[in-house]
């Protein structure tokens, strides 16, 4: 009997190795990164232009199959899908179909018949989007715009892209991530994405109640301490902390986690003179961040926004060719 | 009818006196005849070429979920007793996870009288130890018993506290009725669908941590030692729980535990894919807790492999991971993956077929398991080389929940004899 061959398939890039869907920093090599940090760079000036509209996408409808809510996110794809010159269909799943009991591939099969050529999907489950890519037809391109604890991985590639413009390289890098890093799927991406494009060490600080089993394994070293975790690093990033979390017993309360892990301008000093500071948002201030730090000159929080638009066209413009790349082979083989 | 039945020339691989001989084996009146040499003057009715192939006593399965009543969706007695009878079980027990739930005489004629009309197997149900499994009220063991249920458990499900779980021990001990105990800390293991560990965290599943099975054992190894009763661990998955195992057995303690096949063949690893076909209970742990499990197997602590057959309807699989239901269709792999791990050594071939046979047998109880002159013609003949694909259409079972589909596999058995009369013949079927 034969072993089982069931690595995880590079499901996200076509024949070419160009994506095709963007599911995970998982399997993307430094040079898959780089293009997308590269290519969302182009993108970065369209904005700043009196009409901020490209015709990349012109003809090519985009849903966005939000399972979850958000607010950022959702807009800044929309945004960046129509400054490509995409259709954009908004689908609110809670008041739609699959709470009428419609299960989840009725659903796609419904939006694939209506000819969408991409999914942006937010899903509170972990792979959800990898289901999908799985089983829709080639006609239709994934992006992952959070799944569960799984992955953020967008959110991470504008994080990327702000930390180069910042800091020119990742090359000698330290970079600290603060706080809820078990429930993160931007803590995961993040820390994926800098190993790969070469950062000197990644550090994540939090109590053992708030990291993964085997944490290590990710190519991280792992600070209980805030101080020591702080010393000399080039980047902070805070992550954001759900309120839920005193319930299951995971911390005592909101003021002690700031009072150890929260960023006050004391903490900050530890890190270097020149350290930026990153936060995915939304921010709580007064529990993981000080407003003072959240709105001073080390900040780069809003920056980090503004590059989320031109990511999200990168990505968006990128799994598009690679699709139509694939349909075009696809056709030149029959 | 049970008829006349002569296997010539097939290997004896069941534990008994004539254990590794190439021998005929003579079947009449439902029990054997004779192993070796033929009575004169025996003329069998049908005779089968058992040349190049191995003998067992019917394999027992301590967990073979049947899906009726209540779950036909997914499966019906009628289909999963032929499922069972191609993959050699001629005894197979079943969960009480049916709906109804199986706390009562009712449903336990109700399937008793199903699976004896199909006649395929013999099919042995476990009763609830709790009213609905809901681990606040003692099911009427006794007359769960008096149905014909062979054992009571509540499965994963939570006991309310420590009290109702020690009182329904102790009234399962009183009633002369085995427990059997899936061990899991209901709060540790709360929302969890894959092993703790590295994996899990990568792929942001909420894990089933280790801890959640070993504190369990460990909490049912002094309350057994402390009530002396019997406790039987249903699908142990950690390193840890087979060595506590071990080690109350060396201390006398009347314990015995089985395994899952699918905790046997993969770890975590195979998850990466988020493939929700190995989203089973226990979770696939790590490569350590696999080779302790084998291990186990080998030196005779654990003392039956399980199919841990729960066949599913495609739907139940079309979500992400931790959405789907969680379970493998096993009855007709079992033995083609046993071949797998007999042929790579990792499991001994002796220790196999002993866990699928007299292993099972000696946990229930049962007259069954052995082979030898007199005993009940319940039998197997297996082909340990023969290679197929697997398939949606080769599959007897109604689920269609593997991970096997479209791979090629090694071994199957060629016929099942029940109570000296052919029930499964594998002649044309593939």
């Amino acid at each position: 009997m034969p072993e089982l061959d069931e690595h995880s398939p590079v499901l996200q890039l076509n024949r070419f190795d160009h994506l095709r869907h963007f599911l995970s920093i998982d399997g993307l090599s430094r040079q898959h990164l780089t293009d997308i940090l590269d290519t969302a760079e182009t993108f970065i000036e369209v904005g700043t232009r009196s009409i901020k509209k490209v015709p990349l996408l012109r003809g090519k409808t985009v849903a966005n199959l939000f399972f979850e809510a958000s607010t950022r996110t959702r807009t800044t794809f929309e945004l960046a899908a129509k400054r490509l010159s995409a259709d954009v269909l908004n689908i609110n799943i809670s008041t739609s179909a699959t709470s009428k009991g419609e299960s989840l591939s009725d659903m796609l099969q419904n939006l694939e018949a209506m000819a969408v050529d991409m999914f942006v999907v937010r899903h509170a489950q972990s792979g959800a989007p990898h289901f999908i890519a799985e089983s829709v037809t080639p006609r239709v391109s994934v992006i992952n715009a959070g799944d569960g604890r799984h992955a953020h991985p967008t959110q991470a590639m504008l994080d990327m892209l702000t930390i180069r413009q910042h800091k020119g390289q990742f090359k000698g890098l330290t970079v600290a991530i603060v706080g809820d890093i078990l429930h993160s799927r931007v803590a995961r991406s993040q820390i994926r994405a800098l190993n790969v494009l070469g950062a000197k060490e990644v550090r994540v600080i939090a109590p053992d109640t708030l990291l993964p089993v085997d944490v290590e394994s990710f190519g991280v070293t792992v600070f209980n301490d805030m101080a020591q975790g702080l010393d000399g690093v080039d980047v902070v990033i805070m992550l954001r902390l759900q309120k839920e979390r005193m319930e299951g017993a995971l911390l005592p309360s909101e003021s002690e986690f700031f009072r150890l892990y929260g960023l006050s301008e004391k903490k900050l000093k530890l890190a270097k003179p020149d350290a930026i500071v990153m936060h995915p948002g939304p921010i709580n201030r007064g529990v993981e961040i000080d407003s003072a730090v959240a709105d001073g000159p080390q900040s780069v929080i809003l920056n980090e926004v503004t590059n989320g638009i031109a990511v999200r066209m990168a990505v968006l413009s990128m799994a598009m060719s690679g699709q139509i790349a694939d349909l075009a082979a696809d056709e030149e083989v029959l | 009818m049970s008829s006349r039945l002569l296997l010539k020339g097939g290997r004896i691989v069941s534990p008994g006196s004539m254990c590794g001989q190439v021998v005929d084996v003579a079947v009449a009146d439902g029990k054997v005849l004779s192993i070796g040499s033929v009575p004169a003057g025996f003329t069998p009715d049908t005779e089968i070429d058992a040349a190049g192939h191995w003998i067992s006593a019917g394999f027992i399965d301590l967990s073979h979920t049947l899906r009726q009543p209540g779950l036909e969706h997914k499966a019906t007695i009628s289909s999963e007793v032929l499922a069972a009878a191609r993959g050699g079980f001629t005894t197979l027990c079943t969960p009480p996870s049916t709906s109804p739930v199986n706390d009562s005489a009712a449903v336990t004629n109700l399937i008793y009288d199903q699976a004896l009309e199909a006649a395929q197997v013999k099919v042995l149900p476990i009763g609830a130890m709790t009213k609905g499994l809901q681990g606040e009220q003692l099911s009427e063991m006794f007359a769960l018993r008096q149905a014909g249920c062979i054992a009571v458990t509540n499965m994963r499900r939570p006991f309310r506290n420590n009290q109702v779980l020690k009182r329904c021990l102790e009234y399962a001990c009183s009633q002369d009725i085995r427990a059997f105990v899936c061990p899991q800390d209901a709060a540790l293991a709360k929302e969890g669908c894959a092993h703790d560990g590295a994996m899990a965290s990568k792929l942001g599943l909420v894990g089933i941590p280790a801890i959640a099975e070993v504190l369990s054992v460990a909490q049912w190894l002094i309350l057994a030692e402390e009530t002396e009763a019997q406790v039987h661990f249903s699908q142990i998955s950690c390193a840890r729980s087979v060595s506590m195992i071990s080690e109350a057995k060396s201390r006398g303690l009347k314990v015995t535990a089985d395994v899952a096949i699918a905790n046997l063949m993969h770890t975590d690893a195979v998850i990466a894919g988020y493939n929700p076909m190995y989203h089973v209970e226990p979770p696939l742990r790590s490569e350590a807790d696999r080779k302790a499990l084998l291990e186990g197997v080998n030196e005779g602590v654990i003392d039956a492999i399980c199919s841990n057959h729960e066949p599913h309807e495609s739907a139940a699989k079309q979500a992400p991971f931790a959405e789907t239901a969680a379970g493998m269709s096993q009855a007709e792999l079992l033995w083609s993956q046993m071949v797998g791990l007999i042929q790579t050594g990792q499991l001994r071939q002796d220790a196999a077929i002993r866990a699928l046979t007299v292993g099972p047998a000696a946990v229930l109880n049962i007259e069954s398991g052995s082979l030898e002159s007199g005993a009940v013609a319940d039998l197997v003949v297996l082909d340990p080389d023969t290679r197929w694909t697997v398939s949606e259409d080769s599959l007897l079972s109604r689920g269609k929940n593997t991970p096997w589909i479209g791979k090629s596999v090694q071994g199957r058995a060629l016929y099942t004899i029940l109570d000296g009369t052919i029930v499964y013949s594998a002649e044309g079927s593939f």
